[in-house]
C-alpha cells in the first residue's frame, strides 16, 4: 500500500448541508466514497456514510473496570493484607474509606485508556503526519475524497455526479 | 435533522463564515507578539521571580518562614490552595457538565476555561507540596511507594492522601480533554502555516497536531470521546472539591466538622471559577477583539451560574450558623460565635458582603449585562472566596481547647511571596497560552455558525 499511488477525485463542498444530502446521494448511485475530510465534527455525516457506532465507550468501560480493580486490590493489600493498622477506629478493611480512591483510579485508567486507544485507532502521534488531499479541510472547505480504482464508474462520471449534488469544485489527486 | 427556535439569537455575531472564524482566532497566534503583551508577561515574570524568592526560601530554611504557629497549623498555604484549586473547577465544569446539558454557548470560552483550570490546579498543588517542607521525600509521603520502613505504606483511611488521588486525577484528565480539543485547531493553524510558507510554525503545530486530517471517521470517534469524557469528568469535578471539603468535614475541629462541607464546597468552587473565567475572559476578548464571539450573552450567562452559586453559598453560611446554634454543641457554637464577633470578624463580613452580597447585584438586568460592573464583581468575589476559606480554617483553629494555646496568626513576606508565585506562574501560563494556542475552540465554534441550518454567509 505504501508505494502504489493512488488516483482520487475530490468534490469541494462549503455547506455541510449540502454535503449530507451530496453524500447520500452519491453513494446511492453505487459510489464508494473513500473518505469525508471537514473542519468542524458534521452531525449525521457518519450515518449518511455509513459507519458504525465506534466502539470507544466500550473501551472506556473496560479500562474503567480495570482502574477498579486495581485501586481496590492495591488498598486491601497495602491496608489489609501486608501492613493491617487500626487507624481511627476503623475495621482492617475499611471498605467506605477505599470509595474515592477507587473512583479516582476508575475515572484516571478509564480516560486515559480510551484517549490512548482513540490515538492508536486514528493513528494520531506526535509529529505525526497528516494525509492532507486538500488543505483547506481543516480551514472551511468539506472535502469528499473517491478513490477511482474502487469504483465501477469513471472520472467524469464522478465528477459530473458530484457537481450535479451541490460540490462548489471537483479536483484531481493522486496520493500513496 | 437540526431544528432550532427561529427567535433564537444567533451564539456567534458578526456573521462570521468559517473562514473569518478561522482567521480571527489563529491570526492572534500568527501575529508578533504586541507590546501589552510583553509588558504583561514581563510584569508576571518579575511576579514569579520576587516571589521564587519566598519559596527558594521555604525550601531552603523550612516552612518555619510562615507565620505558622502551634495553634494554626494551616493558614495562607492551605487557604491559597483551597482556593485555587476552586477556581479550577469552572473550566472542566464548562466544558464537561455544560456538554452533557448541550448548552452551546461554551463552546465560545471552553478553550480559555480549561486552559485557566489547569493552570490554576497547578497552582493549587504548589501550596501542599511546599507545605510538606521536604518536597524531595514527599512522593513518599503522598504516594503508595514501597520504601525502607517496612513497607509502611500511605494511609488510604485518610482524606489528604483521597486529595492527592483526587487533584492528581483531575488535572491529568482535564490536560487530556483540553489537549484533544486542540489537536483539530493545532491542524488548523499548520496548514495556515504551511500555505503560508512558515516553515518553523508548521512543524511546531504539525508535531502538536499529531497529525490530524479531519476525516469523518476521526472525527466520530472524536465526538464519542468528547461525550464519554465529559460524562467521566462530570463526576470527577465534582468529587474534587467534596474531596478537598473531606480535608476538613472528617476532623474532628469545631467549625470544620460538617456535614455541609462537601455541596456547599462544590457550589462555591463553581462561584469562585465562574468569577475567574469572566476576570480572565473580559480582558482577553477586549484585548483580541473576539466580542463577536464572546457576546454579552456569554457574560450575561456566566453572571447567571454566579447567582446561583453564590446563593448556594449564602445559604450554606446562614445554615451552618443555624446548625452551630441548634446542635445544642457549646464548642460549635462558640466556634461560630468567635467566627462572626472574635478578632477575625472583618475577615468574616468580608467575605459576606463580596460573596453574598455582592452576587445578588446580578438580579438587575443591566448589571448583568454591564462589562465593567461584570469585571468588577467577578474580582470581589474571588476576594471574598479567599477570605471563606480563611475564615473556615484560620477562625477554626485560632481558638483552641485550651485558653493557653489561644493565638492569632500573622502572615510573613513568605506567606505573600508564596502567594505572589502563585500569580506569576498563573498569569504567565495564561498569556502564554493566550498567544501562542488558539483561544477559542474554531473547530467547536465553526459547528455552530448556522443557527437556523438553512444559509450561511460566505
Amino acid at each position: 500500500m505504501a508505494d502504489s499511488i493512488k488516483n482520487y477525485v475530490l468534490g469541494v463542498f462549503e455547506d455541510e448541508d449540502v454535503l449530507l444530502k451530496a453524500i447520500t446521494k452519491v453513494r446511492k448511485e453505487g459510489v464508494n466514497i473513500y473518505e469525508v475530510y471537514s473542519p468542524f465534527p458534521v452531525h449525521g455525516i457518519e450515518n449518511a456514510l455509513g459507519y458504525n457506532r465506534s466502539r470507544l465507550s466500550i473501551a472506556a468501560f473496560l479500562f474503567g473496570m480495570t482502574g477498579t480493580c486495581l485501586a481496590l486490590t492495591m488498598m486491601i493489600y497495602m491496608m489489609t493484607i501486608d501492613w493491617p493498622m487500626i487507624i481511627g477506629g476503623k475495621d482492617f478493611l475499611p471498605f467506605p474509606t477505599f470509595i474515592p480512591v477507587t473512583f479516582e483510579m476508575t475515572v484516571l485508567l478509564s480516560a486515559f485508556g480510551m484517549v490512548g486507544t482513540f490515538l492508536v485507532i486514528s493513528d494520531l502521534k506526535p509529529w505525526g503526519k497528516a494525509k492532507m488531499f486538500d488543505i483547506r479541510s481543516t480551514d472551511d472547505k468539506h472535502i469528499v475524497a473517491i478513490e477511482l480504482e474502487k469504483n465501477k464508474l469513471d472520472k467524469t462520471k464522478i465528477s459530473k455526479l458530484l457537481k450535479a449534488s451541490g460540490a462548489s469544485e471537483v479536483n484531481e489527486k493522486q496520493m500513496d | 435533522m437540526h431544528v432550532e427556535s427561529k427567535i433564537r439569537t444567533p451564539l456567534i455575531t458578526g456573521g462570521k463564515s468559517l473562514h473569518d472564524v478561522s482567521n480571527d482566532i489563529s491570526r492572534r497566534v500568527e501575529d508578533k507578539p504586541s507590546v501589552s503583551w510583553l509588558i504583561a508577561l514581563g510584569l508576571s515574570l518579575i511576579m514569579l521571580l520576587v516571589g521564587g524568592y519566598a519559596v527558594y526560601r521555604t525550601l531552603w530554611d523550612g516552612i518555619g518562614m510562615w507565620g505558622l504557629n502551634k495553634t494554626i497549623g494551616w493558614a495562607w498555604d492551605i487557604t491559597n490552595f483551597v482556593w485555587w484549586v476552586g477556581i479550577g473547577h469552572a473550566g472542566t465544569l464548562i466544558s464537561a457538565i455544560l456538554l452533557l446539558f448541550r448548552q452551546r454557548w461554551r463552546m465560545s470560552i471552553n478553550r480559555a476555561a480549561e486552559a485557566m483550570t489547569i493552570f490554576a490546579v497547578i497552582c493549587a498543588a504548589m501550596f501542599p507540596l511546599l507545605h510538606m517542607g521536604r518536597l524531595w521525600v514527599g512522593f513518599f509521603w503522598a504516594l503508595p511507594l514501597p520504601n525502607t520502613y517496612g513497607s509502611l505504606w500511605v494511609n488510604f483511611a485518610s482524606p489528604l492522601l483521597w486529595d492527592v488521588f483526587a487533584i492528581s486525577t483531575y488535572f491529568s484528565v482535564s490536560l487530556v480533554f483540553w489537549y484533544i480539543g486542540l489537536i483539530p485547531d493545532f491542524a488548523t493553524i499548520r496548514d495556515r502555516a504551511v500555505k503560508a510558507g512558515r516553515t518553523i510554525s508548521a512543524s511546531v503545530y504539525g508535531a502538536l497536531s499529531f497529525g490530524w486530517n479531519g476525516a469523518a471517521k476521526t472525527w466520530s470517534r472524536y465526538e464519542t470521546v468528547a461525550l464519554v469524557l465529559a460524562g467521566l469528568a462530570t463526576p470527577l469535578v465534582l468529587s474534587v472539591h467534596t474531596i478537598v471539603s473531606m480535608d476538613f468535614a472528617t476532623s474532628v475541629i469545631p467549625g470544620w466538622h460538617t456535614t455541609i462541607f462537601p455541596p456547599y464546597f462544590v457550589a462555591g468552587a463553581i462561584f469562585s471559577g465562574f468569577a475567574m473565567v469572566l476576570t480572565l475572559l473580559i480582558i482577553t476578548r477586549k484585548v483580541y477583539n473576539l466580542e463577536d464571539y464572546i457576546t454579552i450573552k456569554h457574560l450575561e450567562l456566566m453572571n447567571i451560574v454566579i447567582i446561583v452559586t453564590g446563593s448556594i453559598v449564602g445559604i450554606a453560611y446562614i445554615t451552618e450558623l443555624f446548625i452551630a446554634w441548634y446542635s445544642g454543641v457549646e464548642y460549635e457554637q462558640y466556634a461560630f460565635y468567635n467566627r462572626v464577633t472574635g478578632p477575625y470578624w472583618w475577615a468574616y463580613f468580608s467575605m459576606m458582603a463580596c460573596n453574598v452580597v455582592s452576587p445578588q447585584l446580578f438580579w438587575f438586568k443591566k448589571i448583568r449585562t454591564n462589562i465593567a460592573a461584570t469585571f468588577i464583581i467577578s474580582i470581589v468575589v474571588n476576594i471574598g472566596m479567599w477570605f471563606e476559606r480563611f475564615v473556615i480554617i484560620v477562625t477554626s483553629l485560632h481558638r483552641d481547647y485550651i485558653p493557653s494555646s489561644w493565638g492569632m496568626f500573622y502572615p510573613t513576606m513568605y506567606d505573600v511571596g508564596m502567594y505572589l508565585f502563585s500569580f506569576g506562574f498563573f498569569f504567565t501560563a495564561y498569556l502564554l497560552f493566550s498567544k501562542y494556542f488558539p483561544v477559542i475552540n474554531m473547530a467547536e465554534v465553526k459547528s455552530i455558525l448556522k443557527p437556523t441550518g438553512e444559509t450561511k454567509k460566505n
